[in-house]
């Protein structure tokens, strides 16, 4: 069953899924090493952002504006972008500077990439300052869109356009997508040093969000990709890029160093995680390890319980397009059914989503089709829709604001996926109560070729 | 237009801090100072509108713009509901870049449609945003034309971001109840003792702890604006007696243009504090009866005041022992901390600073009273030197909102919110002995006492061959 996402024709999203690009953007900044992420745009599109991350990660969150009003929105906002990068290098002395625009700049139509050429020569003293700028549009895509933008700004800017030869250790560059947590990049990191690689992930929000408390006050990112890491990502053997909104990132990063690269779209459940020890060890050239086997054989026990409670039951499910994936693909896998998946946007990969009805909207179209279903799957703001439905929700993808360590919550690799199904098993265990009509509502959905393997 | 309407708010003669200002100051505004690029927190204009009128919970919020203004912030504030639940869904045009290239205004008008169609509110607010605005979609135009086309109010409430700051939303949000809804439908029936609360949200349900001791003493909310609010009830708020300002600052435009349409009186006051919650009630009883109320409103509410009073302080008196001598650092938009700052002492708490960022001079001169001459008044605190005042124990508690919550966390001191994500209600007498209790429950959580403990094997060296 292959579906392409609907666009429904309507004018109003109500109780929107999708979340803005500079938002996404701010996030990927996050994950850099003394990075401050500054929005050019009106004092609330940074607030709104700020509040939000600050909700789902409960950290102090360093971001800022260039508070543009009226007046500098007719005349041009260059003066503001000079005025808030000269007052963050006085007073935060971070070493990067992750600038995205806005809605309201790029609806002016400002040259950033000219006007930062201007400002760096007015300001000398910024030598060692790294200026970053991604275009994120507000009112183009979401979360994921406005991450990948600046991941591949983030390449395009620090990473030197050189062939060079690999270093001798193993070292492997990893683009992570915004459908990883901190957790989940821990994790991830792990798993590659255990198959004897040594990995360098961008953005690492591992170092960063993962809840930490430092020794004293620090107004910018401390933790993440350091600059010089960056600067070497041409020195290693391949590159693991996880998420298809990371293929311009990618494909940027192949063409200023030459290395290759094998893009997964996700890393959760048996398969995406087979396909990812066989990278991980073809590259190490060395044997998958004892402890990764174990793990594997782990997984497939929690299979081979969880799938009992997964069978028969149908989902509603709504988040970003890889995030979507991710799960999507863990739910049909375990014999679920997805009734209804809503998502922000068209995407590769999409299609091949298992589910009976697969469209681009928001959280009413969620709600619209969730009657019948044994599950919810979206973000803490599905949590009115729950109430609502009174179906059960598991909450994924972001924001998480009513949920302790949304940081660490983890859904890759073998040892990921075994929790995940765990988790969402045990939910879907207490709707063990099969509705007669609706099972011989499926009975008639039998497709006569599909039999089991 | 709307620079005509901002000339129109900053130039507020009500407003005493505008009062002192030259007349170049006064057409400058009021919120612009604040606004250093690279160094300026806090929301913007449309938030501010949103915050003031989204609490009317029957109506539908719209906003015209890109996802970053709705989609991230939907249902995010704690404005509570005793009925309806539409306030809580969000609304948004979502913009795409082929909205922007043709113009939003038809995708307006069908959203309107959508939303009316759909869930059947008794009015509509739309709210502009930036990037519409600097399109030039005439959001006046489409809500007039929808409304007409529906037969339903369609409110249009023209507060851009860029037009300036939150408290300003705040403002813009009341001139829109002032132009489209105030005045529209008049009331089944009256009473001498009818009141407006301006300004007051219901955050954390705090109107609630107040509105039992109005009706105790037979005063009727009118209409309340707009925590907890109807539709049909803020369009009659021209027929109160009495207009009661809670966040002065806001709403104090809104205030003197009642009075001078529909000669209400009003007066500035607060539920925080249990002084305050008293004087508010006393101010309320006097104008009434000044107004044509029966006289013995006065002495009914000087009695209830006495019970309820000693109520309060005797439920405090248990904190005491407890909280004495305990130093508190007051962090808030500084409206009225004054009051606050003498509940707490009264409960035998010192408090080492307080912000007065959006403190009239009268405000200041009391907090300063109240404190003597050590204590700090200030406009901002950076965080760095928020966190080293915390570090370096300075005071024992941080109160806060949410932005500064983790400067006092990471820096393993205690800290309560009061601001409007917060889930307990610390107006009115109830809400004191709330505030205090949950100063209570933090300064006595033996959490602090493990975070800030090293551990072992950092201060003892660990021999070989010892279990520890």
């Amino acid at each position: 069953m292959t579906v392409q996402p609907l666009h429904p024709r309507k004018a109003a999203a109500i109780n929107p899924l999708k979340m803005s690009a500079p938002l996404g953007a701010a996030m990927a900044f996050l994950g850099l090493e003394s990075c401050l992420p500054l929005f050019h745009g009106s004092q609330g599109c940074t607030a709104f952002a700020l509040v939000a991350l600050v909700r789902h990660f409960r950290e102090a969150i360093p971001l800022q504006t260039t508070a543009m009003n009226e007046l500098s929105t007719i005349l041009g906002g260059a003066d503001h972008v000079e005025q808030a990068i000269g007052t963050i290098f006085e007073r935060a002395r971070p070493r990067v500077i992750g600038l995205c625009t806005t809605g309201l700049t790029e609806t002016r139509g400002e040259d950033m990439v000219g006007d930062l050429k201007l400002m760096r020569a007015r300001h000398p003293e910024w030598s060692d300052l790294a200026v970053v700028f991604a275009p994120t549009p507000d009112y183009i895509g979401g979360m994921q869109e406005g991450w990948g933008s600046a991941v591949t700004a983030m390449i395009e800017t620090l990473v030197p356009e050189r062939r060079c030869t690999p270093v001798a250790k193993a070292r492997i560059n990893i683009l992570a997508g915004c459908h990883l947590t901190p957790g989940d990049l821990e994790e991830l990191r792990e798993i590659v040093e255990a198959c004897g690689l040594e990995p360098i992930i961008l953005p690492d929000l591992s170092g960063s969000l993962d809840g930490h408390v430092a020794e004293g006050y620090i107004p910018h990112s401390l933790g993440g990709t350091g600059l010089d890491q960056i600067r070497a990502m041409g020195r290693s053997i391949h590159t693991l890029v996880v998420g298809e909104h990371m293929r311009a990132a990618a494909e940027a990063l192949h063409r200023r160093t030459g290395v290759a690269f094998t893009l997964l779209p996700h890393l959760t459940g048996l398969e995406a995680s087979d396909r990812l020890i066989a990278l991980l060890s073809g590259l190490s050239r060395e044997p998958v390890p004892e402890r990764l086997r174990r793990r594997r054989s782990q997984l497939l026990d929690a299979m081979l319980d969880g799938h009992i409670p997964f069978a028969g039951k149908r989902v509603a499910i709504a988040a970003e397009p890889d995030l979507l994936l991710a799960l999507g693909t863990l739910f049909s896998d375990l014999g679920a059914t997805l009734q209804v998946a809503v998502t922000t946007g068209a995407a590769p990969g999409l299609p091949a989503l298992a589910a009976r009805r697969l469209l681009v909207g928001d959280l009413d179209d969620l709600e619209r089709d969730a009657p019948g279903c044994d599950l919810l799957v979206t973000n803490a703001q599905g949590a009115e829709t729950a109430r609502r439905t009174g179906i059960p929700l598991f909450r994924a993808g972001f924001p998480l604001f009513d949920r302790l360590g949304a940081a660490h919550r983890v859904s890759v690799g073998y040892r990921g996926s075994r929790d995940l199904i765990f988790e969402i098993g045990n939910i879907l265990i207490d709707r063990n109560h099969p509705d007669q009509t609706r099972e011989e509502d499926d009975d008639r959905t039998i497709d006569p070729q599909a039999a089991a393997g | 237009m709307l620079k005509q309407k901002l000339q129109e708010v900053f130039n507020e003669p009500g407003c005493p801090t505008n009062q002192a200002k030259s007349t170049d100051d006064r057409r400058k505004g009021c919120a612009r100072k604040t606004l250093t690029p690279g160094a300026a927190a806090g929301g913007c204009a449309f938030d501010g509108a949103k915050v003031a009128l989204q609490p009317i919970t029957d109506a539908a919020h719209l906003v015209h713009g890109p996802i970053a203004c709705e989609g991230n912030s939907w249902d995010s504030r704690h404005s509570f509901s005793s009925g309806p639940m539409l306030y809580r869904i969000g609304m948004t045009t979502d913009l795409q870049e082929l909205d922007i290239i043709h113009g939003g205004e038809k995708k307006l008008f069908r959203a309107i449609g959508e939303i009316i169609t759909r869930f059947d509110p008794p009015a509509v607010f739309v709210y502009q945003t930036c990037v519409p605005a600097l399109i030039g979609d005439d959001l006046v135009k489409v809500c007039a034309l929808a409304a007409e086309t529906y037969g339903k109010p369609v409110i249009p409430v023209n507060a851009p971001g860029f037009a300036g700051s939150k408290n300003l939303g705040n403002k813009l949000g009341g001139e829109a109840l002032l132009d489209y809804v105030i005045g529209s439908r008049e009331p089944a029936v009256t009473t001498p003792c009818d009141i407006n609360v301006l300004g007051e949200y219901n955050v954390a349900g705090e109107l609630w702890q107040v509105k039992p001791l109005f009706e105790r003493l037979g005063i009727r909310i009118l209409a309340s604006i707009t925590g907890d609010g109807r539709y049909a009830e803020v369009c009659t708020a021209h027929r109160a007696r009495l207009n009661m300002m809670v966040c002065s600052q806001a709403l104090i435009t809104l205030a003197r243009k009642m009075e001078e349409r529909w000669g209400i009186p009003y007066f500035e006051g607060s539920f925080y504090g249990i002084g305050d919650t008293s004087e508010a009630l006393r101010t309320i009883a006097r104008m009434l009866v000044g107004g044509g109320a029966p006289a013995d409103l006065t002495g009914r509410t000087e009695t209830l005041i006495a019970a309820e009073e000693a109520r309060a302080w005797a439920r405090l008196a248990a904190f005491r022992p407890a909280l004495e001598g305990k130093r508190v650092l007051l962090y808030t938009g500084g409206v009225k901390s004054w009051s606050v700052i003498s509940a707490l002492q009264e409960v035998g708490m010192t408090v080492i600073g307080t912000s007065v960022r959006k403190s009239t001079e009268d405000d200041k001169a009391k907090a300063r009273a109240l404190l003597g001459p050590d204590a700090l008044l200030f406009d901002q605190i950076a965080p760095r030197e928020m966190y080293r005042m915390l570090a370096e124990g300075e005071a024992d508690i941080l109160m806060s909102g949410g932005r500064t919550q983790f400067v006092a966390l990471k820096a393993k001191v205690p800290w309560l919110d009061i601001n409007q994500e917060r889930h307990h209600p610390f107006a009115g007498y109830g809400g004191m002995v709330n505030l205090v209790r949950g100063i209570h429950r933090e300064l006595t959580n033996p959490v602090w006492a493990a975070v800030r403990r090293p551990p072992p094997w950092a201060t003892t060296p660990i021999e070989a061959g010892v279990q520890p």
